[in-house]
């Protein structure tokens, strides 16, 4: 279970005071596949920096009660540009997080090869990044994350900048990944339909400083469909309720 | 049709060097110019081979080689440590601004002056002039380099762990900016040729010295020898490098 409780971050600037979060609670539970939708702009990505600690909070706390193990890290992130080293082979872009960790060489390869072949890249350990396609890049990002095997991964809108046809087969991907893995998935999309189709629960940030306005249970069974209509119906009403905090003057 | 292609640029090569050749040679058999001060090319193998038999074009390119190396190295190292140390870190950066806007423009020619009186004329003044006209190449190019790294890296970094100034310094900062720096390290190999000579004029013995001495003997094809030996060297030095760099740059297709 992870507790984000109370979160506040504000910053100044000339201008004066920006509070961007404000009083943000959630709690997700192990196993669970959380979306945030929003508005961009409206902070979903500073959200994700806060939670994985590479932005300082104002107030608030982020906890875990699993204890920390070796070997592993607590958060591991994937970006929307799947930000591979270039100067390294996409085996070694896989073990980037597992350095550090006191694993010997052999056992962050075959970490970081396991990791590779869930994402179906097994083949392409010896290859540059720059000789893979957009879609192959961004599931190496996914193999580096999970190969670190966290307790929660955190997803800044991963698919954003792929193209339809790869972008939904990644979908599937992704599901079929957290079924086999069992991963805590805390993903954030503006996209209200990839959220409806992925994730057990939605949540709407909205407003400026950005709260959760609301957190839509999704219960349709899985394997889902993308026509199914409870899930559009829910996609509808979320919709909704965006636009009214965005005509509020709320959410841009 | 392709063939021809190919060919075409090395057979025009082949031929300007063959033109600027026979113009050189020209020139001062026609008489347009005294040998004296223009020697033909061809007088130059037949002088080269008796610089070699008296030993000393020998130890004139040991001892420059020695000085080269020496100051290349130390001078190479310093500007890109200093560089890429006051590149991540802001405090040092505001701290040194004004010393290194101050010393900057002061040409390494200057610094003969203490050079001398600080170590004589030794191999050591002749390391101090040449550590001086590398290093602020390779600092620059260090200091640059290292505060144009993607932004973004750094905070994969951070992401998965490599939080600390020494892992994120190996991880992600060294290996993003090695082109830039590698660029630095190629123009310091041609500037500490400069500084060489520059330094051996004065009489730190080596190539420069003995280029001095000929001169002053107005016996000029000895200084073309030299010339060509310093462009050979330059040659080998830099080729080597670009081998060494491409094999480093793999990554890059």
């Amino acid at each position: 279970m992870i507790t984000i409780s109370d979160l506040t971050l504000s910053f100044d600037s000339d201008r004066g005071r920006t509070i961007v979060l404000k009083d943000f609670h959630l709690d997700i539970a192990d196993g669970e596949f959380v979306s945030i939708v929003g508005a961009s702009g409206v902070g979903k990505s500073t959200l994700l920096r806060v939670v994985a600690g590479l932005v300082k909070p104002t107030s608030g706390t982020v906890e875990r009660d699993n204890p920390e193990q070796p070997g592993r890290r607590p958060y591991a992130m994937v970006f929307q540009d799947a930000r591979l080293l270039p100067w390294r082979r996409v085996v070694k872009n896989v073990e980037f997080g597992l350095e550090g960790l006191g694993l010997t060489a052999e056992e962050k390869r075959r970490r970081a090869t396991g990791a590779l072949a869930l994402v179906g890249l097994a083949e392409k350990a010896d290859r540059w990044p720059h000789q893979l396609s957009g879609g192959q890049r961004q599931r190496v990002a996914i193999a580096r994350a999970l190969a670190v095997d966290p307790d929660l991964l955190m997803m800044d809108e991963p698919f954003g900048a792929l193209d339809a046809i790869t972008r939904q087969s990644l979908q599937d991907e992704l599901v079929d990944l957290w079924q086999r893995t069992g991963k805590t998935i805390l993903f954030v999309t503006h996209d209200i339909e990839e959220a409806v189709y992925l994730a057990d629960r939605v949540v709407l940030l909205a407003g400026s400083p950005a709260g959760v306005r609301s957190a839509d249970r999704i219960t349709t069974p899985r394997p889902r469909r993308r026509d199914d209509e409870a899930a559009r119906d829910a996609a509808a009403q979320i919709r909704d309720r965006l636009h009214e905090y965005v005509e509020q003057g709320e959410g841009i | 049709m392709k063939k021809a292609n190919k060919a075409r640029p090395l057979l025009l090569a082949i031929t300007g060097v063959v033109l600027f050749l026979a113009l050189w040679e020209a020139l001062p058999r026609f008489g347009l110019v005294k040998p004296m001060l223009l020697p033909p090319p061809s007088d130059i193998p037949a002088t080269f081979w008796r610089e070699v038999q008296s030993g000393a074009w020998l130890s004139a390119v040991q001892e420059s080689l020695k000085h080269y190396v020496t100051g290349l190295v130390l001078g190479s190292f310093l500007g890109v440590a200093l560089g890429v140390l006051t590149g991540m870190s802001r405090t040092l950066e505001d701290m040194t601004n004004w010393v290194v806007r101050l010393l900057r423009p002061i040409p390494g020619l200057a610094w003969v002056p203490f050079a001398i009186i600080w170590f004589g004329v030794s191999p050591a003044a002749a390391n101090f002039i040449i550590i001086i006209g590398v290093f602020w190449i390779n600092y620059f190019a260090a200091l640059g380099a290292v505060q144009a790294v993607d932004r973004d890296l750094i905070e994969l970094a951070n992401a998965f762990g490599h939080r600390s100034p020494v892992a994120r310094l190996f991880k992600v900062v060294l290996p993003a900016s090695i082109q830039p720096i590698m660029s630095g390290l190629r123009t310091g190999l041609g500037q500490a040729w400069m500084a060489v000579v520059a330094a051996e004029l004065f009489g730190v013995s080596g190539l420069g010295q003995r280029m001095m001495q000929a001169s002053s003997l107005l016996a000029t094809d000895i200084v073309v020898v030299y010339m060509i030996t310093m462009a050979v060297l330059y040659g080998i030095v830099d080729t080597s490098f670009v081998l060494v760099r491409d094999r480093l740059l793999a990554w890059k297709a």
